[in-house]
């Protein structure tokens, strides 16, 4: 028994096969959508993980650290840390800023942690650790710094002594931890300018610069320039305690919000990235779409072109189930020539990416049964044009 | 038909070469491949264990100079940067009134004395006095028997020598007096000579002028410095280290000094002083760290990284710092086992500043662990190892 399929697709190969490269394409650019979307809420949930906290501890009334702004004293840590179900608290500091290198600015979240505390970047791709608790750095290696360079940031150069990956802030920017003490600087201390206009402002006032009280102007000008504060409270809660009961203490004692990890992946997922995931998935959607219509329309015009040899095939007898058969078979094929394709494509494209790309295999694997399930309906279509062609075509035309 | 075969065998020996290529594709990269890591050896090592600090020049020993009352600067006679000895002149307030007042105080002494003259040359007169009325009483007396002369006369007599006796304890009394008002008017003159003295602002120990904060003219009250010094010999590094790291730190440990003006060039140093009191909002131990010579040219107030060398280790197993994971409540390593990989606890020691951590049990040595990897590991993770992971990036 010879191939219909196989006999028809030797005998313009080229054209199938640039027809599947073709539609390759068009699938390599829908699932790098799809993995641009997953990339997006991965970004967010890889934030959560890698911070290796399973409370957030921040301001009152707020949605800190990420969604929202907070700000806490930097000895909170300590009353969060009595509490029972407690098994490790650290402060915090996130910032975003630009870091100038190399010619360029590099747009980052300056990360403060504690060494051996929650926050630490969790495993790293080049380098070691902080050893010293000021002016070194450990940085996402999509930053572009290189280990042992000299960054500036603020007012401080620090050291760049490890690299880690996937490190991003829920918008993307790739992390660079430093020491607490020096990201409290950096975010709190302000520039040199300032504090001179601030001191000259001080002293400018006569209530606070009175000749009777020795002592008290510069009193209060060392008040002014404090770095004690910190953006949130990471708790590790102890084996065996349940998240969100330390959780409630802590809302009811101290005073303070806390999140568990679920709360914080629902205010990221559907908070803060809600729009522009939206905004990804919409598009997805469209495309996919699209994608399948190019599909039908292909197969549909594929067949359209042989209707003489169908006509051909039909009149020496060719049974139905058999024409059908070979559409159906050529249609399969271009969808798998071209899932292969697209797949390829989408996963050697993925790290030209300026934001991450992740290629789930689970959506690899509904991607091909859609692709499929486009092209063995879209050759129904093709079929049933097949099937309604007058066998007298293929001698008087 | 018999054309198309050798064409259809290629065709089918590409798609294979493809599908095979897209598997190999499929496994090599995305969440399917292994994941690549680097290791090491743990091997057994010398830690040469540091700690690392940021410290503040400062001089121990600081003084500010001025008034103990409120008054007007009337000179200043030493400028910022100004190298004084111990009680040279520096400044001087203005005295207002106090020269008059010793010259008044001069006066009334010199007064005073004369006082004295004139009352022992009273008491001479007066005991000259009592000398003769005593005679005359006696004469009177031994004549008074013989009946030369009344009675009223001889007690007349009496009389006179008695009150010349008094007369003269008076003016002993008034001498005594007056030279107790001299010595009075001494001490007050003593007291005003001192606050004259007083307004002058001597050096307390030699050192080097480090601020003036007030010119002539400017009045200031009790307590505002005119100028203040250093001892240069009491320029330490307050050096604050965390608590956590500084438990290891003796009086005496060689420290080195990077002073912020001049980042390339350390200069030695050793621990002074570890502070009793420690800040307990920062959580940092204060250190004091002397210069074993003081360098030429640094400034007060000025930023130092300070590295103490604190204890050496021998013999011990170490690890980098980077091979390190937490999985629950424990910190472990990931141990290579025939290219699977197990996650080990291990029990931690010191850290030393080049990233190395000393392990002290869980770990033997000749053992491989994972030290980098391209993301965090999971148990069921397939590994590849390779030298470095610098560049290529999923």
């Amino acid at each position: 028994m010879i191939s219909l399929a196989g006999r028809d697709i030797l005998h313009s190969w080229s054209k199938y096969v640039f027809t599947g490269v073709g539609l390759g394409l068009l699938i390599g650019v829908t699932l790098s959508m799809a993995g641009i979307y997953r990339g997006m809420v991965d970004d967010a949930q890889v934030l959560l993980r890698n911070s290796g906290a399973d409370i957030w501890v921040v301001q009152q009334e707020t949605l800190g650290p990420y969604a929202e702004p907070s700000s806490l004293r930097d000895d909170v840590y300590r009353s969060v840390l009595g509490l029972p179900g407690v098994a490790d608290a650290a402060n915090v500091t996130y910032l975003n800023m630009q870091i100038r290198h190399d010619e360029r600015d590099v747009r980052v979240m300056a990360v403060g942690f504690e060494p051996g505390q929650p926050g630490e970047p969790p495993f790293l791709s080049a380098g070691r650790h902080i050893a010293r608790n000021h002016y070194e750095v450990v940085a996402d290696a999509r930053t572009g710094f290189r280990l042992g360079e000299r960054i500036r940031i603020r007012r401080q150069d620090h050291t760049v002594v490890g690299l880690t990956r996937r490190m991003v802030s829920s918008s993307g920017d790739p992390m660079v931890f430093l020491p607490l003490k020096d990201a409290q600087e950096a975010q709190f201390l302000k520039d040199n300018d300032a504090i001179v206009n601030e001191r000259a402002r001080t002293a400018a006032n006569p209530a606070l610069n009175r000749p009777g009280v020795p002592g008290l102007l510069d009193a209060i000008q060392a008040s002014q320039t404090t770095s004690r504060s910190a953006n949130a409270v990471l708790v590790r809660v102890a084996s065996g305690w349940d998240s969100e009961q330390v959780a409630e203490g802590i809302r009811r004692w101290k005073h303070l919000e806390a999140f568990t990890r679920v709360q914080m992946e629902e205010i990221l997922v559907s908070k803060l990235i809600e729009t522009s995931a939206r905004q990804i998935g919409t598009f997805l959607v469209i495309l996919a779409i699209v994608s399948a219509a190019i599909v039908s329309f292909i197969i549909y015009t594929m067949t359209l072109g042989k209707i003489r040899e169908l006509a051909v095939l039909k009149l020496i007898g060719t049974r139905n189930r058999t024409i059908a058969g070979m559409i159906l078979q050529e249609s399969l094929g271009l969808g798998l020539i071209g899932f292969v394709i697209g797949k390829t494509v989408a996963t050697l494209w993925a790290p030209y990416f300026p934001k991450y790309v992740l290629l789930l295999p689970g959506d690899a694997i509904r991607g091909l049964v859609a692709v499929m399930l486009v092209c063995a309906l879209a050759s129904l279509v093709a079929i049933r044009a097949a099937l309604k062609v007058d066998p007298a075509t293929a001698i008087g035309g | 038909m018999n054309t198309p075969k050798p064409r259809a065998l290629i065709l089918i020996a590409l798609g294979l070469l493809m599908l095979g290529g897209f598997i190999f594709l499929m496994l090599r990269s995305g969440p399917l491949a292994p994941v690549r890591v680097t290791t090491a050896t743990v091997v057994s090592a010398v830690l040469e264990n540091s700690v690392f600090g940021v410290g503040v020049v400062e001089a121990e020993r600081s003084y500010a100079i001025g008034p103990t009352i409120a008054s007007r600067v009337q000179r200043v006679l030493v400028d910022v940067g100004d190298s004084v000895k111990a009680g040279q002149l520096l400044a001087e307030m203005d005295p207002v009134d106090l020269d008059e007042r010793v010259a008044a105080s001069q006066a009334a002494i010199a007064r005073a004395r004369h006082a004295v003259d004139v009352a022992r040359a009273q008491l001479r007169d007066a005991e000259v006095r009592q000398d003769l009325a005593a005679r005359n009483a006696r004469r009177y007396a031994s004549l008074g028997e013989q009946a030369f002369f009344s009675d009223a006369a001889v007690e007349s007599k009496q009389q006179e020598s008695q009150s010349a006796l008094a007369v003269s304890s008076a003016a002993r009394a008034q001498l005594e007096a007056a030279r107790l008002d001299l010595e009075r008017l001494g001490a007050e003159r003593a007291a005003v000579e001192k606050l004259r003295a007083n307004v002058r602002l001597h050096a307390p120990v030699a050192g080097v002028v480090t601020a003036r904060d007030a010119e002539p003219g400017t009045t200031l009250v009790a307590g505002q410095s005119v100028l203040r010094m250093v001892d240069p010999t009491s320029v330490r590094i307050r050096t604050r280290i965390d608590q956590g790291r500084a438990g290891a730190i003796r009086n005496g440990q060689e420290a080195l000094v990077v002073l912020r003006s001049r980042p390339g060039t350390p200069v030695p140093g050793k621990v002074a002083r570890i502070e009793f009191n420690s800040d307990a909002v920062t959580e940092e131990r204060i250190v004091q760290v002397g210069f074993d010579h003081l360098p030429g040219d640094f400034s007060l107030g000025e930023l130092a990284e300070v590295t103490i060398a604190t204890t050496r280790s021998e013999g011990v197993l170490a690890v980098p710092n980077a091979a390190l994971h937490r999985q629950g409540d424990a910190s472990g390593v990931w141990r290579v086992e025939d290219g699977t990989i197990r996650f080990v606890p291990v029990q931690l020691g010191e850290t030393a500043l080049d990233g190395r951590v000393v392990v002290l049990a869980g770990l033997r040595e000749g053992e491989r662990i994972v030290v980098h990897s391209e993301r965090e590991l999971r148990a069921e993770d397939s590994i590849k190892v390779v030298e470095s992971l610098d560049g290529k990036q999923r």
